[in-house]
């Protein structure tokens, strides 16, 4: 099977400051990786340098696009950037708010990607609109309202729906459900587990919380100082840790 | 525990080398935990071999390195995979990840609960991974959740409320339902009554007469010599 | 003409940046080039765009005419008018049809123009994507990739909020197929007078220091979607002055009572139309 994303030797530093060093994957197509450590361990800036919204300072990040070609990030023009994270990949912010936009109705939020790739036939976008809010569990009558008018945890299914709308192949995901209530973390969990399953996506999704690892990736990546300290399948990593910063974090985890 | 020296027979399905494991606690005063040592073991298809020994021998934990959730130390662990020999200690994630997909199976001892999804889809999700149709799934699911006689008015509730037997015959439903050519199952029996060993025990039986090459962990006596065709007595690790 | 000031007010250099920035402006239809806005002697708001273009244009044997909201004499038309009767001495009219330059705040004639005629718009906000992206840098990026997807996000909430696309002036238009552009706030009613207009358009914003261009013969594309086509306003009215069922009308109230009526909002095709019946 070959790979959809290949990083390799990826660092992004922020001037003097490391963000993240030297870290090497491959993500292959249907797969689900999670990058887990702590506050401040790097996960996010790699998150955002693997997905080109941040400027490499070295290493490569090279994707499979749906033609076959294979795309160097590095070499990629602004316009190609954009018509990547337009048509074939999609980014989930940690606040919703951050991903929506939240001064039009949900359903222009569903439809603007749809727009942006040239649709347009109001009907069917209303109606391909509808299918999605229902996909994510809110009621499609709320077509017209303004996320401002939804709660947290629908404005992030929202932003879920927005994304997975223009079925891309490879998802970002940056704590997606981080700061919702539990029971809030799990309805959005489930849903995203089945939809990566329906949509047969790819994802890469940061979190500090190893219970959302264990639920949703097959491999997992522990991240401190910037530096990738252990990777393997998460059920080895939470079961059997070989590293003393994941045996911490492994150690440190809440039980009921 | 000799060590076989012949080639490997056409039948045999999984092969242990020398299979060490120890567990290194680095905030434990780096205190090391030795659980298996040269282990060796060669297991052919139909066969159904019981680990046998007091508890805290390692069982569970040859079952966990087999299936590559716990890392070996040392030694090798072959599986035969689509006719060929994979060593799962040098293995990347992704050749596991099929092997567990297609040729190797686990059923622990506790279901774990996936929150929100029934119990019938627990069980189907297998089938889907294989690009099974998502309503021929749930009608196999089915008909094994009824064979393990869970009740059908369960099926479609998530199984976090269910009695421990409940789980338990959810979870042998879900590791059994793909037929693995290799399975490893770690006391799945414990919580069931008589019946319900029985079923457990005609499905193993219909699994090896399908060619699987079976390693357990049995402690109720009954249900082991119903089922093992062979022990496999391990003793505690010497320390040297 | 008063002598204090050079011909049309702008100093010589100005109007040889201004004539510049327009020329590229032609030469890339419905681009934004940016211009070194000056301060002229009225309120932005009030045309400083309009007037700049205009005052690098003007030459001693222009006629030109300005119209706000269709009428010659409004305050602001009247104005700017006798600005360049005084400072480049030029003769002015009325008639659409003699003009040279024409200066619009808000309406295109509704008598169809020459190829040898100028109209010169004021602009208050040349970004029409704007109130959707208030970033100029990203604005900026998504004209280069000619991203406009987002323009149909508003449309889209028109259609959602009103049952039709409710925007009825500063409707969006694509220029040449490759530019998104503002017509600046005529009503929609004037969007089809824009395309393959036989002379050429000149859009001029002085608080924002843009200005950009609709070459002659141009396609000009209003937006809309596949089942909710781009549609002009209609009256069942006619103006009650000169009968014309198919120019833009105001609504006007002429009494305290609330009595109404509607007339051309293009005071000199009203006028025409009612001496040609009158004759």
């Amino acid at each position: 099977m070959s790979a959809l994303l290949q990083v390799r030797g990826l660092s992004h530093n922020y001037g003097q400051r490391i963000g993240c060093q030297d870290v090497s994957f491959d993500l292959h197509p249907g797969e689900l990786l999670c990058i887990v450590g702590e506050s401040g361990s790097g996960k996010s800036t790699l998150l955002k340098t693997a997905a080109a919204q941040l400027t490499a300072s070295s290493g490569s990040v090279r994707y499979h696009q749906r033609d076959g070609a294979w795309l160097d990030l590095d070499e990629l023009s602004e316009a190609d950037r954009r018509r990547l994270a337009r048509e074939e990949w999609g980014f989930v912010t940690q606040n919703p708010r951050d991903g929506l936009r939240l001064n039009v109705s949900a359903g222009a939020n569903v439809a603007e990607r749809l727009m942006a790739l040239g649709m347009r036939n109001y009907g069917q976008l209303r109606e391909i609109a509808r299918g999605w809010l229902e996909r994510v569990e809110i009621d499609p009558s709320r077509i017209d309202d303004p996320p401002t008018a939804f709660s947290g945890g629908m404005q992030q299914r929202l932003q879920i729906a927005r994304t997975l709308v223009t079925q891309p192949r490879l998802v970002f995901m940056d704590e997606p459900t981080a700061g919702l209530d539990v029971s809030v973390q799990a309805r959005i969990l489930d849903l995203l587990r089945r939809l990566v399953n329906e949509l047969g996506l790819a994802a890469v999704m940061v979190t500090h919380d190893l219970a959302v690892a264990r639920l949703l990736a097959a491999r997992t990546m522990v991240m401190q100082g910037g530096r990738v300290v252990e990777t393997g399948l998460t059920d080895q990593i939470l079961d059997d840790p070989q590293h003393p910063y994941t045996q911490l974090l492994v150690s440190s985890v809440l039980t009921t | 525990m000799t060590a076989s020296t012949s080639a490997p027979s056409t039948s045999a399905m999984l092969q242990l080398r020398g299979l060490g494991k120890s567990f290194e606690l680095h905030h434990q005063h780096g205190a090391r935990l030795d659980v298996l040592d040269e282990v060796e073991l060669t297991l052919h298809a139909g066969e159904c071999v019981v680990l046998s020994g007091p508890s805290g021998v390692g069982k569970s934990s040859l079952l966990r390195v087999i299936y590559a959730n716990y890392r070996p130390s040392r030694g090798v662990v072959r599986v035969r995979h689509d006719g060929d020999w994979l060593d799962l200690a040098e293995a990347t994630p992704h050749q596991v990840l099929e092997v567990r997909r297609r040729t190797l199976g686990y059923v622990s001892q506790f279901l774990r609960v996936i929150p929100r999804v029934p119990a019938l889809d627990i069980v189907a999700e297998p089938l889907l991974e294989t690009g099974l149709s998502t309503q021929e799934a749930r009608q196999r699911a089915g008909t094994l959740l009824h064979r393990l006689n869970v009740p059908e008015r369960l099926w479609l509730l998530p199984p976090g409320t269910f009695s421990g037997g409940e789980q338990q015959r959810v979870n042998i439903a879900r590791g059994l339902i793909v037929s693995r050519p290799l399975l490893l199952l770690d006391e799945p029996t414990a919580s069931l009554d008589a019946d319900n060993r029985v079923v457990v025990a005609e499905l193993l039986e219909e699994a090896r007469a399908a060619g699987s090459a079976v390693l357990g962990i049995f402690h109720d006596e009954d249900m082991r010599d119903r089922v093992a065709t062979r022990l496999f007595p391990m003793r505690p690790f010497q320390i040297t | 003409m008063t002598s204090n000031y050079n011909f049309a007010f702008l100093d010589e250099n100005t109007k040889r940046m201004l004539r510049r920035a327009l020329l590229k402006a032609v030469a890339i239809p419905g681009y934004q080039v940016p211009f070194g806005s000056r301060e002229m002697p009225l309120p932005y708001g009030w045309g400083t765009g309009g007037i700049q273009l205009t005052a690098a244009l003007l030459g001693p044997d222009d006629v030109l005419k300005v119209i706000d909201q269709g009428a010659d004499d409004t305050t602001n038309a009247v104005n700017i008018r006798r600005f360049f009767a005084r400072v480049a001495g030029v003769a002015t009219t009325e008639r659409t049809i003699e003009a040279s330059v024409i200066q619009t705040r808000h309406r295109i004639p509704e008598t169809p123009l020459r190829e040898d005629q100028i109209l010169v718009f004021q602009v208050p906000e040349p970004e029409p994507l704007r109130t959707l992206e208030p970033r100029e840098a990203e604005t900026r990026t998504l004209h280069a990739l000619a991203d406009y997807g987002l323009m149909h996000v508003k449309l889209y909430e028109d259609i959602a909020q009103y049952g039709h696309i409710a925007t009825s002036y500063d409707y969006p238009v694509l220029v040449d197929g490759r530019f998104l552009t503002s017509p600046s706030p005529i009503p929609k009613f004037d969007n089809p007078k824009l395309d393959h207009s036989p002379a050429l358009m000149l859009f001029g914003a002085g608080r924002e220091k843009r200005l950009y261009a609709i070459p002659p013969y141009t396609r000009v594309e209003s937006l809309a979607f596949e089942d909710h086509p781009f549609e002009i306003q209609r009256w069942e009215h006619q103006c009650e002055l000169c009968g014309a069922d198919e120019s833009y009308l105001d609504e006007v109230v002429v009494d305290d009572l609330g009595s109404r009526m509607f007339v051309c909002s293009d005071t000199d095709y009203c006028g025409q139309r009612r001496a040609e019946q009158a004759a």
